[in-house]
């Protein structure tokens, strides 16, 4: 992973100091509430129902255990002893108080960690792949680029005061595990028809309220372009985005209202006249690359014969090892899944306790580095084949071995109306509801690839809007009320759930779901057609039908 | 007057003249984009500077060959969060290798100035003027950085 160079230290440290002095002054009474607001938003810290909520930066979600130490030694010491993983791959602290934020950040500055532009107006953390480096489809490692990405935007004098967030995502695979299309920009390695690699360039994408699909502006852009390319792109939005509405502030909306060939016309000019003086040349990648190289793998981990032996001895283990690993490109190796969607955790915590056992088992198993991953689950990317089974006791003692990956219960989920000041409706409690409605494994499993997306509001946090099953928290009067939609996607068949029909009440919303499974099973072809071909083939009708007819 | 210029308090007299006031006869003044290009004329015969301030909504390019005719050139934010003028300053810089003076006026924050000293600006008016020192203070808080500044 990246290290830090005295640059990188210094840039944080002056920072933290910079916070200091900013909290100082608010706490005394010099700087008025709205204008604190700003300067702490743009250090990731939220005021939120009960206490602050702090927003520490996963860069493209890369962690060392050194890193997940500390941030247990954060739960444990400013926190209530847990934290969470966003769909952003950045981590959330409930409960800090806001006099103590400053030396909170000092301790994520010792390691490397900071809470820079996680929230505000600005530009966010770069996100990409949990898989980046590893998988067997990819075309380039994104990291290197990410953190190139990531340094240029730290700090960017001209872009801290957008008309709203800005958010860029990376892919080098070509399977999108990213939500690249859901992104202000999304970038995807590809290589032209010369061989030579570069970016695809899409801009506009974004969930929230008015979900869209983002729109390629650039075919094939070359790598040393990349900064230029962003800068451009960003400025033209800064300059003529909507200010005056904040719903519709975000690039879709200006793309949407002028148009893909206006923006584009805007973005090239622009580009045209700095591409020169931003140019990333090949020795800063190469340099950068350097921080990216992989593991000392063991050429001999694949004649392991312990791991068939396990599976075919262990059917619990197999079912695990089916749903919770993944194919790594290291024949003898398997990326593996730390599963934080236990049926009673709300979706993404993890107890200070159970960070230190992860970093341990890091430190043993996967070279003492863990990714965060889009869907809220942690990723120990390079396990030897021989390790898995004791990794997978050690995960489950843990509570950290649920086999449900991918499944109806891997719910992507916000804080809703327990933490967030935002919210209509309460989703951690009706997420447990619906797990512990689906308390069959078995079932579970056959229901196969189901990607369930739940907000408590509007704003769409857990991107409800490309869920296989999106539900959505609306406010009725006072009432908590839920809208479920079909059919969304974040992957490379990108789309946006349709409406499934009237809200449902919160005593209904865990039989509509449990409708909808049933339907699917009855409908689908066979075992192979998947929840969303299904919905795809069928269409929404027979699941209204069932799902209302109930009521 | 006092405001911060080239990183030193200073004192200053120049007085914007909104569009509609009537232009004094003498006097260092600012006029709004439109009244430059409505009144150049009798503006490049004032005696006095004269500066232009750019609103937020301003194009900069409009402005660009007019640039040695003008003492400074004013970037306005009318809110705090209003981030255009960061781009103002550094295309004016940039694009159109304008050297003079480029002043931040209107309700911006003391926090704001050490970014708006990398896009270009190199004087700032700020709405509290007791805030000048501490200012100057904030133009220190990185000694290191990402990004090209633009001087």
């Amino acid at each position: 992973m990246y290290k830090y160079n005295q640059t990188d230290q210094t840039i944080i440290d002056e920072r933290v100091a910079q916070f200091k002095g900013q909290t100082e002054r608010f706490l005394n009474g010099e700087i008025p509430e709205d204008h604190f607001r700003t300067l702490r938003l743009m250090n990731g810290l939220y005021v939120q129902t009960h206490a602050p909520m702090l927003r520490v930066a996963g860069p493209y979600g890369l962690l060392s255990s050194k890193q997940l130490r500390k941030l247990a030694h954060i739960a444990r010491t400013y926190d209530k002893g847990y934290c969470h993983f966003t769909t952003r791959q950045n981590i959330q602290y409930n409960w800090p108080e806001l006099s103590k934020v400053p030396e909170i950040l000092a301790e994520l500055a010792t390691v490397q960690m900071h809470a820079i532009q996680t929230s505000g107006n600005c530009m966010r953390n770069t996100t990409t792949d949990h898989l980046a480096g590893i998988c067997t489809d990819e075309i380039a490692d994104p990291r290197p680029y990410c953190e190139i990405i990531r340094q240029w935007t730290s700090f960017h004098p001209e872009f801290a005061y957008l008309p709203r967030k800005f958010k860029i995502a990376v892919t080098g695979a070509t399977r999108d595990r990213a939500a690249t299309q859901f992104h202000d920009i999304g970038l995807h390695l590809i290589k032209n028809s010369a061989g030579e690699l570069g970016f695809k360039v899409f801009v506009g994408g974004g969930l929230g309220r008015t979900p869209v699909i983002g729109q390629v502006i650039k075919e094939f852009l070359e790598l040393k372009h990349i900064l230029s390319y962003l800068e451009a792109i960003v400025r033209i939005y800064n300059l003529y985005g909507r200010r005056d509405n904040k719903y519709k502030a975000r690039i879709k909306i200006l793309v949407k209202e002028e148009g893909l060939a206006k923006i584009t016309e805007q973005v090239e000019a622009e580009w045209l006249k700095i591409k020169d003086e931003l140019e990333v040349s090949n020795e800063r990648i190469q340099e950068i690359k350097a921080h990216f190289i992989p593991p000392a793998y063991e050429a001999n981990a694949k004649n392991d014969q312990s791991y068939a032996e396990h599976l075919s001895a262990n059917a619990e283990f197999a079912a695990w090892a089916k749903h919770n690993t993944v194919e790594h490109k290291i024949p003898g190796y398997r990326a593996v899944f730390v599963s934080l969607k236990a049926p009673e955790i709300p979706p993404g915590d993890i107890t200070d306790a159970q960070l230190d056992a992860v970093a341990d088992l890091a430190d043993q198993y996967s070279f003492g580095l863990i990714r965060s991953t889009h869907r809220q689950n942690i990723l120990l990317a390079d396990v030897k084949q021989s390790d898995i089974f004791p990794l997978w006791q050690a995960l489950s003692a843990l509570n950290l071995a649920t086999p449900n990956m991918g499944t109806v219960t891997d719910i992507i989920c916000c804080p809703g109306l327990d933490f967030c000041s935002l919210a209509n409706a309460s989703s951690i409690d009706v997420t447990k509801e619906i797990n512990l409605a689906l308390d069959n494994l078995d079932y579970i499993h056959d229901l196969g690839d189901i990607k369930v997306n739940f907000s408590g509001c509007m704003n769409g946090c857990a991107h409800q809007s490309v869920g296989h099953i999106g539900i959505l928290g609306v406010d009725k009067k006072g009432v908590e009320w839920y809208q479920i939609t079909l059919g969304g996607s974040s992957e490379n068949e990108a789309a946006i759930g349709e409406r499934l029909g009237p809200s449902v009440a919160k005593h209904e919303i865990t039989s509509a779901i449990l409708n909808i499974l049933d339907v699917y099973i009855k409908r689908r072809l066979d075992p192979d057609e998947t929840f969303l071909n299904t919905v795809k083939r069928i269409g929404l009708e027979p699941f209204k039908e069932q799902v209302y007819a109930t009521h | 007057m006092q405001l911060i210029k080239d990183q030193q308090i200073i004192n200053d007299r120049l007085q914007f003249i909104a569009d509609d006031q009537t232009l004094p006869t003498s006097g260092d003044i600012s006029v709004t984009l439109n009244r430059w290009q409505k009144e150049r004329e009798t503006l490049l015969q004032h005696t006095g500077k004269v500066g232009v301030r750019l609103a937020p909504a301003d194009n900069s390019a409009d402005l660009a060959t007019d640039l040695d005719k003008i003492s400074l050139v004013e970037v306005d934010f009318p809110v705090y969060t209003d981030g255009r003028a960061f781009s103002h300053a550094r295309m004016l810089r940039h694009h159109y290798k304008y050297q003079g003076e480029i002043r931040a006026v209107g309700n911006f924050m003391v926090d704001q100035v050490f970014y708006l000293s990398r896009v270009g600006v190199n004087a700032f008016q700020l709405p509290n003027p007791m805030q000048l020192p501490l200012a100057l203070e904030t133009l220190r808080d990185f000694t290191v950085n990402y990004q090209p500044s633009t001087q």
